[in-house]
């Protein structure tokens, strides 16, 4: 920056006048986070159109990434944290923490200012004039309807917040431990610390899908800026160049060697400072490129015409799944009416609100890497092989994360910053800008389904065969996991007698699809959905009424041949929608009598997911520990990403424990002060690191009573440095200080491991792939505009059974955003290379396109789970799209096959379809 | 002094600034920045926004004048004639309210995206576009002033200072309907915005109809204005030959098929819709 370019900016700033030195036309966002320390404003797409940077510009609400510093000069601005006064909180944050309207809290700061500016005017708002004022902020967690409701409830008095008493924190509406620093904007997220000194890192990507490239003299463009330390290559990378989430798949390359597999892929990293990285041309850097025909799209794949896209694959298939039960076609030679079906569906992105960041140091022969993860460990590993060093020698400190959803699962700044840390011996920072997590993050797996289901006379499933291709991308990452997960589930929650199910995980020269929210269940339950719709037709039996009579039981066999014994919530979900779903269908027949063009229809979704990895051991360990000063930490290495793990894990260990849920502090995933709870994935966190949160508490207790010499029942008082336990023979003193403590300081410590049991399948994909799975249904109220194609969805009920509800607050949540991100799926979300690479092109569901939602719990208590719970995560969103999809087609007679339904695919089927088929 | 960043208070040193230098010109920031993602900003930018005597919105008998730097939300509060329904509705659907309380309905006409929401309404208020330079003002019908995808007829050594539009009829009313495929935040499939004025006896005297979206520019649709004239509201269809102008594109959005498809529909529903 020239000198001459900058100037000083004055402006009141939180109630203070501020000067700022700096060039005016640097987004005001970056001057508030990086010249003047405010992090609160979060930076999500630096183009309008997330939201998560506003603040209040003369009262109004703006865009901070919009702004030019230059027009700040005189003006009056509000940032987050100007809300809250002396710790005070508002009564609008207050709200938004009772409510549970902040998940990950990346949004939160910008939903607060939006909503601030609509309070500061109409002091008590309608619904309409909030969706309004939210309009311009996208949350990718909450599905909105709690941000609504906080946002309309803050104009009345609040409820004090109360933590549960002791014994009562499991099954309470506790609010978010890590609550407060997410409304004041004091949450450190990913891209919010970095040493002073840092140097910044941008990586150079290929335009290309696939093509050869060069890079030559890259020491000419360190000549033309004097501030660029290094331009990183392949060569640069001191371990394996390359990683991915299977031991013995590590075929993403840190850095490209002469050749690229999609377009997003890196090539080289510059660094330096941050105008020096962001002011390098390709021309700069004498880089050339080759481009070559590249396999797009899963036709192209399995023709299998053009070079494969890794060499080591000349069919381009990664890798396949199959399960086997009994003998189909028997099963479909029996049958009374046979359906089929094929269906696709797009990429889809995670559309986390936070890009992908953080920063990497290195200590001597040590590094440590503060980065967004849902996934610690795993990162240490991945980490250590590609500097080639002990993975004791790498530590990750995880930042708050702004939202996963199974994006965060793959690695994707580390390996970067931890090279250029390693090699410079100097701290090193990236933050990624949109299009860039766009273009080089994995994606939901586009898929083919060809399925094909039986029944009997009666309604019975005779025979059910799926064949899944799923478009894997360039590089594996959890691609074999779909292929997995998929054929185990491909039939819904329902017995069959007879199955077969085969996936293939293609590889094409396209974005690495990964983890998103249900491993590619969600994309087979549009298949098995549908054909459950088109069944109950053909032998004229209402739909839900088909499923109740299909619904796995207690003591049927799954498709895997697996003995459901405990904990099968099916019947009663479907069952507690049935006066809703014969109330809806029929106001919907009777609307349309009365409408030509605007039609309502409603449809239908089911779901069973297991919880865990699947037939492969996955354990956590939860660990808790009290202070001589009587300090308790539950050492939480199950990543909170939103969800509300550290929130869950508290309020079980505090029953378990017998102490209030209010005297726990927490340390999230920090590789050297947890022990290893596995992956935030697969819904297992409640489940698996819920239970060794249980057994930590216990097992603390057990010592307590142990060492106090009371009986089992006594109660357990902490202060200071005295820890008293009750019971009928009296109190019984210990004086904490009086321990020697470990290493960490605690002097009594609690830890517990569990690993859910499950057996390995065998050639036929038979056996007990995982230990316990959550069922769900879902039904939904549609409207199509039958002149234009648009569809708005009315409403959903949604029935889960959970278990055991160890927070109803955030199981709420948990489906409300499961069911914002199936809406997306089934309306409007598709990921295309080039051409959505920012969030105005890429649709996701805004403020004003979520449905009312009814939540109906279910706890069919599961033995294995902390007390009696399992997983929710990804159940939310697998039923919402087929529901979407069967409500579309109750409304208008048309089947959409291919995913989203967008305004252009719905018009055309009712084209083809002349109108036909609607239900009135 | 050669400065990259100049931020003049009044219109003179503005259209000085203008006089001596190529500027790229800066106002709500709502497409400069987008346009920007990740990279160091380098070109120099003149600020229009410190020219405060260009936000305003001015009537006098003949002519609404609205000044270049008045905002989506300047036009959704002000108490403008019936016919601007459909400015104001559009005003309401570009980007969230920050989009709305930054951007400028001139920025949005410079920009000459053919999704640009302004502009189908500007066309159906005919709307003239005024442009200054030290030297001269010129004044340009607003289909003059677009020549393609964001190509207008703005000289270097000129700034777009207002928007000119004739005082509507008394009677006159206005429409605005968009098509896309989520509730906010959306850019448009296809637009359209209608003014019509009507006589005594409730038919239509005139009719200004434009849809956008469906070409490189917002079009007007002439044949089927000229043959409103004296239809009642309820009578209006539409014909293929009405539409024969457009050229839609496949894109993202939508297919050319589909936006060629339920265009008369949206543009009935305009019509009838004021």
């Amino acid at each position: 920056m020239n000198k001459k370019d900058k100037s000083s900016v004055t402006f009141n700033l939180n109630g203070a006048p501020r000067t700022v030195f700096s060039s005016q036309i640097r987004r005001f966002s970056d001057v508030l986070r990086e010249d003047l320390g405010l992090k609160g404003t979060k930076v999500g797409c630096d183009a309008g159109d997330c939201g998560a940077c506003t603040i209040l510009i003369n009262g109004e609400q703006r865009y901070a990434c919009l702004t030019a510093t230059g027009q700040l000069d005189g003006c009056d601005v509000t940032t987050v944290e100007g809300l809250s006064k002396n710790g005070e909180l508002t009564s609008l944050q207050h709200s938004f923490w009772a409510e549970g309207a902040a998940q990950c809290g990346i949004c939160t700061p910008g939903m607060l200012m939006a909503a601030q500016s609509l309070l500061n005017q109409v002091p008590h708002p309608s619904e309409d004039q909030v969706l309004d004022a939210l309009s311009g902020v996208l949350c990718r967690c909450t599905g909105y309807s709690k941000i609504i409701k906080a946002v309309i409830n803050s104009t009345q008095k609040p409820t004090p917040i109360s933590y549960p008493e002791v014994g009562n924190a499991v099954g309470s509406r506790m609010v978010k431990v890590d609550g407060y620093e997410k409304l004041t904007g004091e949450e450190i997220f990913a891209a919010d610390k970095a040493p002073e000194n840092s140097l910044w890192l941008r990586a150079i990507r290929s335009p290309h899908a696939r093509a050869r490239f060069s890079l030559k003299n890259p020491e000419k463009a360190m000549n033309k800026y004097s501030g660029l330390v290094k331009v990183l290559t392949a060569e640069d990378v001191p371990g394996n160049n390359g990683f991915g989430i299977y031991p013995h798949i590590k075929d993403q390359p840190v850095l490209a060697q002469d050749n690229v597999r999609f377009r997003g892929e890196a090539i080289a990293a510059l660094i330096g400072d941050r105008e020096s990285v962001e002011s390098v041309t390709e021309e700069d850097l004498n880089l050339t490129w080759q481009p070559f025909e590249a396999v797009r799209g899963l036709e192209s794949a399995i023709a299998a015409n053009l070079d494969p896209v890794q060499s080591g694959f000349p069919d381009n298939t990664l890798s396949r799944g199959f399960v086997k039960k009994c003998e189909v076609e028997k099963g479909f030679s029996e049958s009374h009416k046979i359906v089929e079906g094929i269906w696709t569906t797009s990429a889809i992105e995670h559309g986390y609100i936070e890009p992908e960041a953080g920063f990497a140091n290195r200590i001597g022969d040590n590094i440590e890497i503060f980065v967004c993860t849902q996934t610690p460990y795993m990162d240490q590993s991945e980490v250590a092989q590609v500097l080639g060093i002990d993975k004791n020698q790498v530590r990750i400190i995880p930042s708050a994360v702004g939202g996963g959803f199974g994006g965060k699962l793959d690695i994707s700044v580390h390996p970067l910053i931890a090279v250029a840390a390693w090699v410079l011996n100097h701290p090193v920072r990236c933050v990624y800008t949109r299009p860039e997590s766009l273009a080089s993050t994995t994606k939901r797996h586009p898929v083919r389904i060809r399925a094909k289901a039986g029944c009997s006379k009666d309604g019975k499933l005779t025979a059910f065969e799926f064949h899944g291709d799923f478009n894997t991308g360039a590089y594996a990452s959890w691609g074999p996991t779909v292929a997995d997960r998929v054929p185990i589930h491909c039939t819904g929650p329902y017995f069959v007698p007879n199955m077969l199910s085969e996936t293939r995980a293609l590889f094409t020269n396209e974005s690495p699809s990964g983890a998103f929210r249900g491993f590619g269940t969600p994309q087979a339950a549009i298949a098995h959905e549908a054909l459950m719709d088109t069944l109950a037709e053909k032998i004229c039996m209402d739909p839900l009424e088909f499923r109740i009579k299909n619904a796995l039981r207690k003591g049927d066999r799954t498709n895997t041949g697996q003995l459901l014994e405990n904990s099968v919530g099916q019947t009663d979900c479907l069952e507690s929608l049935k006066s809703r779903w014969v109330k809806w269908r029929k106001s919907a027949e009777e609307y349309n009598k009365k409408s030509a063009v605007i039609k309502r229809g409603v449809g239908s979704g089911s779901v069973w997911y297991g919880c865990g990895n699947t037939s492969m051991s996955n354990p956590s360990t939860i660990q808790v520990g009290i202070s001589k000063k009587g300090k308790v930490t539950l050492y939480n290495g199950a990543m909170d990403i939103g969800q509300g793990a550290n929130t869950v894990m508290v309020q079980i260990c505090a029953d378990a424990l017998g102490i209030p849920a209010s005297q726990f502090d927490i340390v999230m995933g920090d590789t050297n002060l947890t022990a290893d709870a596995g992956k935030t994935s697969a819904s297992r966190q409640t489940f698996v690191s819920g239970k060794a949160s249980q057994l930590a508490g216990e097992r603390l207790r057990a010592k307590i009573i142990h060492l106090a010499e009371v009986s089992d029942k006594a109660s357990i008082h902490i202060e200071g440095e005295k820890l008293t336990a009750k019971d009928e023979t009296g109190e019984h003193l210990i004086i904490l200080s009086d321990i020697i403590p470990h290493e960490n300081g605690d002097v009594l410590t609690g830890e517990g491991t569990f690993d859910p049991p499950t057996t390995p399948l065998d050639e036929n994909g038979q056996g007990s792939p995982y230990a316990t799975y959550g069922f769900g249904a879902q039904i939904a109220e549609v409207e199509v505009d039958t002149s234009l194609g648009t569809t708005k969805v009315l409403r959903i009920a949604a029935a889960h059974d959970v278990g055991k509800i160890i927070n109803p607050t955030q199981v709420e949540g948990q489906i409300h955003g499961g069911i914002a991100q199936g809406l997306g799926l089934a309306l409007m979300e598709e990921y295309i290379q080039e051409v959505s690479e920012n969030l105005h092109d890429y649709l996701m569901p805004t403020v004003g396109d979520m449905p009312s939602i009814e939540v109906i719990l279910i706890e069919d208590s599961e033995p294995l789970g902390p007390y009696g719970a399992k997983g929710i995560g990804e159940h939310a969103l697998i039923p919402t799209a087929p529901a979407i999809i069967g409500g579309i087609k109750h409304a208008t007679g048309i089947v959409i096959n291919h995913l989203p339904a967008t305004p252009d695919r719905v018009f055309s089927a009712i084209q083809k379809a002349g109108h036909k088929n609607t239900n009135s | 002094m050669m400065r990259n960043y100049y931020r003049p208070e009044n219109l003179n040193d503005g259209l000085v600034a203008l006089s001596e230098n190529s500027w790229t010109m800066l106002a709500g920031g709502t497409d400069f920045y987008p346009a920007r993602v990740g990279k160091h900003i380098k070109e120099k930018v003149l600020d229009l926004t410190g020219i405060k005597e260009l936000r305003s919105i001015k009537e006098t008998k003949d002519q609404i004048y609205i000044g270049a730097l008045t905002t989506w939300t300047d036009i959704f509060k002000a108490n403008l004639p019936e016919a601007f329904e459909g400015l104001r509705k559009a005003s309401k659907t570009i980007g969230g309210v920050q989009t709305q309380n930054a951007g400028t309905i001139c920025g949005n006409v410079c920009n000459a995206s053919p999704a640009a929401d302004s502009i189908p309404n500007l066309l159906a208020l005919e709307a003239k576009v005024q442009l200054m330079s030290v030297k001269e003002t010129r004044i340009l019908p607003l289909e003059k002033f677009i020549l393609g995808n964001r190509k207008i007829a703005r000289k270097d050594n000129e700034l777009v200072t207002g928007l000119i539009i004739p005082f509507p009829s008394k009677e006159a009313r206005g429409n605005f309907e968009k098509l896309g495929s989520r509730a906010f935040l959306v850019i448009s499939i296809a637009m359209v915005g209608v003014v019509v004025d009507f006589n005594e006896s409730r038919e239509i005297e005139n009719l200004n109809v434009a849809v956008g979206s469906c070409s490189a520019v917002s079009k007007r649709l002439y044949l089927l204005e000229e043959e409103a004239i004296g239809q009642k509201l309820q009578d209006i269809e539409i014909k293929p030959l009405h539409l024969e102008n457009l050229e839609p594109i496949n894109d993202i959005r939508g297919t050319a098929a589909y936006r060629i498809a339920v265009i008369s529909e949206l543009v009935l529903r305009a019509i009838k819709g004021v």
